[in-house]
This record gives C-alpha cells, sequence and structure tokens, in this order.
C-alpha cells in the first residue's frame, strides 16, 4: 500500500507541477489532469501481472505511473523531448510502452475499450493467461464501441477487465445530462457479466475490485466491469474555462482526496513521519524528472518510411 | 459594420438562423451548457432552450439521427468536436446523408448542418490535428464548405443551414480567434460554389483551403518582395468547386499551385491538381504545384509538426517552382 501511495503522490506532484508549466506558459496542447483521481490508475495497474496488457484514456497520466513507467521519459514525452516513450511523437495523451504492457493513452474516446478486448482476443487465442484491463471513462460509456466490447467479450469470455473511471463529467457534460442511468455497473447484467461499483478514491478497494476481476478473467470465467466512482477536481484540461462543476462538489470531493485517504491510514500503522518522508522522496523524484526531461533535445524529423505513398522510393515532399 | 471574431460570427448567424426559422435545432457535445468548446454556440441555450441540446459521446448515432431528423420536417445542426472524429460519422455520411435523395428518387431532402474544425500546428497530437477534407469532399450527394473570414463563416452558415441537403461545414481551430469586419445589417446568405479572390495578382494562382489561405497570402506576400504577383483564391466550397474562378485565373496567369492542409496523396490538391489539367491544361505553362500535409500521422513535438504541416514558406517555393 505504501507503494501505491507513492505513485499516487508522484502522480499528483507531476499534475501540479504540469499545471504551473502550463500557467507559465511552457506546455504545448491541452493537457487532461487526474488530480483526485490517481487511486483508479495506481490501484487498478497494482493488481496485474507483469505481462498484462492496459490501456488508457486522454486522462492517462496514473495509469503511466502506477504502471511503473520512469518518470523522466514521461515528462519528456509531454514536453515532445526526444528521451520521451514516443520520442515526442505522440504527446501526454498517447503515450505508449508496448515493453510494459502500458498500450496507450488513447484520445479517441471510447477507442480504449475494443483496444483491450482485441488483445483478450489474441492473449485468449494464444492460449496465454494474460489479461487485459481497459480504463475508459463515464462519457466513453455511453459510445457505441462500449457496447459492441462489452458484448463481445461476455459472448466469447474473452480475459478483459473493464474499468469504468467515473468522474462524474464527460467533458463538461454532468453524467446526468449523459445517461438515464445514475449507476453505470447495472449494465454489466445486461451482457451477463459481473458488475460493481466501488469507491474510487479508494486505492485499496480499487486494487481489491481490479484484482479479482483479473484472476477471475485469468481463469477463463470471462469479463466484469468496475465502475469507480471519483472525482475530477481540476477541470477537464488546461483549456478548461471552467464554470461548471459546482463549488460545493468540488470541496466535497477533495475532502474525499485519495491522497489523504491513503496518508491516514498508512500513518496510523507505519507512523506519519516514515509516510512523510515517502512523499518528499516522491516529489523530489518528479521534480528530478523535470529538470532532466526539460534538459533533454528537441526530436529531429524524419518521414514515417511506412506511410510513404511511392514504392521503393523515397519519401514524397510536403 | 462590426469587427468580430470568426467564433462570434458563427454564433451570430445560428443565432439568426434559429429566431428566423424554428425548425432549425442545435445539438452536439458540450455544446448547449458550456457553449461548445470552441464557444461558437455559447448562449444560444439561455436563448433557445431545448432547441439548443448537449449530447452523449456519440458521434455516430449522432450523424444518422442528424440525416432522420433533417428527412421529417428539422434542420439540425451537428457538431462534431473535431474533424479527426469523422470518421466516426462517415457511415451516416456515406451510406445514408448521401443517397437518399437520389436512390428514393427525389421524394425526400436532408437539411441538414454537420460542424467540425480540424488543422493543426497547435500540438493537439495525432487524433486531434488532422484535416480530413478530401475523406468528406469526396462524397456525391454531400456539400463542403470552408470559409476563412468572419463574414464568409457568417454567411456560408446561413446558406448551409438554408440549404435542402447535406453540408459539411470546415473550420479550424487557428481561426476562431480571428478577426474581421461583419456587417450585421446584411443577413443575406452566401451562395455556395462560389470562390473569392482574396488577392489579386498576374504571375502565378494559389487555390487555397481554410487556414492554407492565410498561409498563401503570407506567402504571396514574401513572393511580391521578389517581384513576382501571386493572386490567392480562397475556393470557399470544396464541393461543389467554382470551376469558372479558377479556370479564369489560370487563362491570366498560366501557372498554378494548389494547397490544402490534408495529406497529400489521394488528397483534395490531388483532385485540384486534377481539375486544372482536365479544364484549363491549355492555359498552363507549367506544371500544377501541389502543398499538402506529409503523408504520415501528425507528430506531437513541435520540431515534429511543423515539418508534417504545410506552410507559407512551402507555398512561396512551390510557386517558385512553378514558374522557374
Ligand atoms: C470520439 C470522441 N468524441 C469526442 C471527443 C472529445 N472529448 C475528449 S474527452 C471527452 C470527454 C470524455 O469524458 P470521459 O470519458 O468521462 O473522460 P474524462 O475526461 O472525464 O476523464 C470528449 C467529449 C473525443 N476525444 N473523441
Ligand atoms: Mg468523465
Amino acid at each position: 500500500m505504501l507503494e501505491m501511495h507513492r505513485r499516487m503522490v508522484l502522480t499528483r506532484h507531476l499534475e501540479e507541477r504540469l499545471g504551473e508549466m502550463h500557467k507559465a506558459g511552457r506546455t504545448r496542447g491541452p493537457i487532461h489532469r487526474c488530480d483526485g483521481q490517481e487511486a483508479v490508475g495506481v490501484g487498478a495497474t497494482a493488481a496485474m501481472a507483469h505481462d498484462d496488457f492496459v490501456t488508457t484514456t486522454h486522462r492517462g497520466h496514473a495509469v503511466y505511473l502506477g504502471r511503473g513507467l520512469d518518470p523522466r521519459r514521461v515528462v519528456a514525452e509531454i514536453f515532445g523531448r526526444e528521451t520521451g516513450y514516443c520520442g515526442g511523437r505522440g504527446g501526454h495523451m498517447l503515450v505508449g510502452d508496448a515493453q510494459t504492457g502500458m498500450m496507450g493513452g488513447n484520445a479517441i474516446v471510447g477507442a480504449s475499450i475494443p483496444a483491450a478486448t482485441g488483445m483478450a482476443l489474441s492473449m485468449q487465442l494464444r492460449g496465454e493467461a494474460r489479461v487485459a484491463l481497459a480504463v475508459f471513462g463515464d462519457g466513453a460509456a455511453q459510445t457505441g464501441i462500449c457496447h459492441e466490447s462489452m458484448n463481445i467479450a461476455a459472448l466469447w469470455r474473452l480475459p478483459v477487465v473493464f474499468l469504468l473511471e467515473h468522474n462524474a463529467y464527460g467533458l463538461t457534460v454532468h453524467h446526468s445530462a449523459q445517461s438515464s442511468v445514475p449507476d453505470l455497473s447495472v449494465r454489466a447484467a445486461g451482457y451477463g457479466m459481473p458488475g460493481e461499483t466501488i469507491d474510487g478514491n479508494d486505492v485499496v478497494a480499487v486494487y481489491g475490485a481490479v484484482a479479482a476481476a483479473l484472476q477471475r478473467a485469468r481463469r477463463g470465467e470471462g469479463p466484469s466491469l468496475i465502475e469507480a466512482r471519483t472525482y475530477r477536481v481540476e477541470g477537464f484540461s488546461t483549456s478548461d474555462m471552467g464554470g461548471y462543476q459546482p463549488d460545493a462538489e468540488i470541496a466535497e470531493w477533495r475532502a474525499r482526496d485519495p491522497i489523504l485517504l491513503a496518508r491516514a491510514a498508512l500513518a496510523d500503522r507505519l507512523g506519519a513521519a516514515h509516510v512523510e518522508r515517502c512523499e518528499t522522496e516522491a516529489r523530489a523524484e518528479i521534480d528530478a524528472a523535470f529538470d532532466a526531461a526539460l534538459a533533454d533535445p528537441m526530436p529531429a524529423f524524419a518521414p514515417h518510411t511506412p506511410s510513404a505513398p511511392h514504392a521503393g522510393r523515397a519519401y514524397g515532399v510536403r | 459594420m462590426a469587427t468580430i471574431r470568426y467564433a462570434e460570427a458563427l454564433n451570430l448567424a445560428l443565432r439568426e438562423e434559429m429566431a428566423r426559422d424554428d425548425t432549425v435545432f442545435v445539438f452536439g457535445e458540450d455544446v448547449a451548457t458550456y457553449g461548445g468548446v470552441f464557444k461558437v454556440t455559447q448562449g444560444l441555450r439561455d436563448a433557445y432552450g431545448d432547441r439548443v441540446r448537449d449530447t452523449p459521446i456519440s458521434e455516430q448515432t449522432l450523424t444518422a439521427m442528424a440525416v432522420t431528423a433533417a428527412m421529417t420536417g428539422t434542420r439540425p445542426v451537428l457538431e462534431i468536436m473535431y474533424a479527426d472524429f469523422l470518421p466516426l460519422s462517415l457511415d451516416a455520411l456515406v451510406n445514408q446523408a448521401s443517397i437518399y435523395h437520389y436512390i428514393w428518387n427525389e421524394q425526400v431532402t436532408m437539411p441538414f448542418v454537420l460542424r467540425t474544425q480540424g488543422g493543426g500546428g497547435v500540438g493537439t497530437g495525432a487524433q486531434h490535428a488532422k484535416s480530413l477534407d478530401a475523406m468528406v469532399a469526396h462524397i456525391p450527394g454531400l456539400k463542403v464548405v470552408a470559409p476563412v473570414t468572419p463574414a464568409d463563416a457568417r454567411a456560408l452558415l446561413k446558406a448551409a443551414i438554408r440549404d435542402p441537403h447535406p453540408v459539411i461545414f470546415l473550420e479550424h481551430k487557428l481561426l476562431y480567434n480571428l478577426r474581421g469586419e461583419v456587417d450585421e445589417a446584411d443577413e443575406a446568405p452566401a451562395e455556395i460554389g462560389r470562390a473569392r479572390v482574396a488577392r489579386a495578382g498576374r504571375d502565378v494562382t494559389i487555390l487555397a483551403t481554410s487556414r492554407m489561405v492565410l498561409e498563401a497570402q503570407k506567402a504571396a506576400e514574401e513572393l511580391a518582395g521578389e517581384g513576382v504577383s501571386a493572386e490567392v483564391i480562397d475556393l470557399r466550397s470544396l464541393r461543389p468547386l467554382d470551376l469558372d474562378a479558377i479556370t479564369a485565373s489560370v487563362a491570366r496567369t498560366n501557372h498554378a499551385v494548389v494547397v490544402n492542409e490534408g495529406w497529400r496523396f489521394c488528397g483534395y490538391t490531388a483532385e485540384l491538381a486534377a481539375t486544372i489539367m482536365d479544364h484549363a491544361f491549355d492555359d498552363l505553362d507549367a506544371p500544377v504545384e501541389r502543398v499538402a500535409a506529409r503523408d504520415m500521422p501528425i507528430p506531437y513535438a513541435e520540431t515534429l509538426e511543423r515539418e508534417v504541416i504545410p506552410d507559407s514558406a512551402d507555398i512561396a517555393a512551390a510557386a517558385r517552382r512553378a514558374l522557374a
């Protein structure tokens, strides 16, 4: 649990530093922070086996760091550096690291769901006891491909776990304006798979629920749907003009911040000083990651040969 | 006359058309309470209530619904937040919207507008920076317009809403803050299918679309310093195309450069080049030069993205090649 806490603190500090950099005009393109919902990505990835797969969304920082990606290379990717996980080609929404099975943030809403489902099919066909975990939002839950993926996964008993990260908003639209059903886990019944709603701000609860669903999938018993209720306290993205999330609602969730909850639980067992030291080290690790990544070079352009339109010819001009 | 932003001009057109015709309605993701992520629909919900609706994230269904809502007595204006999501709408466009007027022997019309915005240059990454103009302009039965000035944005959106057929209305994320003069008293819609001479010139014709018109104007300025007089034509309508404007200009300049922000291979510039060859070959003193995006995904990092998306320097270089 201390390790999960550490990874949540890593993620939070990453988000805070990104917020500062954005204010200073030093980021490029929108950045989708996950402050307040770190327990979902971190708890879920902690439950994965080393060779499982995970797909995530445009808001994937907790999954990136939860899965153990090197913060320096994550930061480098966010700032478009050559040393980033994708050499600066992907940017913060599209970080992928095939080596750790972190099969990408995805900025087409809903696309992370069939993506994991396809990986699960591949594992089933290859006869490997590996599971794919799809992380997606409450907004993504309303897409057609979400329904289609769940239907096929249940039908073929695919080893996939659907983790719905419910932060109450799809971009700026409240979930009550997106679905007539408040509790989306009830949909699982329609596919004949288990579904439950859990406290997404309790990292241990997320870990437990995802671990059980992964085991079930690994045993060949098919998919599950887990709806983790959480909240996005910093708005949709750095380009969000705000005004749609009530202050009282934000305050209520800030009081239930996953890091506060985990810190309190850990302090009881390990002592506050120990937890504090761990947090300080995590923040220092992120600061060092920023220092190193920002000093890294920008990538040099090279054309993408497989995209070239003419067989056996040098790349075309613009 | 008032000087307003492009986004405000679109907002004005929507207000005018919603006031004029109560079958016009607006729907899409984040368009109502928030007023659209680019603030084009700001305030419409307050003014028109339920005729302005936030939707779940369901592009395929929303587009298919726009087709049949339009068929049955309303005039939907659907916002698809990024052109990169057009592939999700594509089935409804290709297999539904585009066919019924003809296949049902002209029993129905489909007066809907699909507004979207594309283009890159600001680090939005491979899934939020594309120009897929050619993909929609390819489809018979659809009209495709891409205004670049606030005045055209307003007048073309009004025309698109009143048009009995589906119109794809292409905006660009870097145009929304562009300011321009709009005559508020002139509520007339534009005529779809008319190009505009953005800058008159004698030596080379530069045909451009959307934001590339601005890059072409910059290139023309640069060329002027070298003693080259470039004519910039803002096509405004990608389908139907203003053939007369194109052939008349090429007949005078005898040189052509065609520019579009989408990919080159099977892209919109390929159509323009072929069109000039079909209709103005005898007037050409040199092959048509094309300027388009490099055929590859749009990268995130600035040093990479600027190598993929065309700019004024590429256009000026193409004009020099055409005149060499
Ligand atoms: C297919 C598609 N439609 C629309 C968008 C624009 N968009 C980006 S994020 C988002 C909201 C997603 O909501 P949710 O799935 O709940 O994720 P959250 O942002 O809350 O983490 C929307 C509409 C998109 N990226 N892809
Ligand atoms: Mg959400």
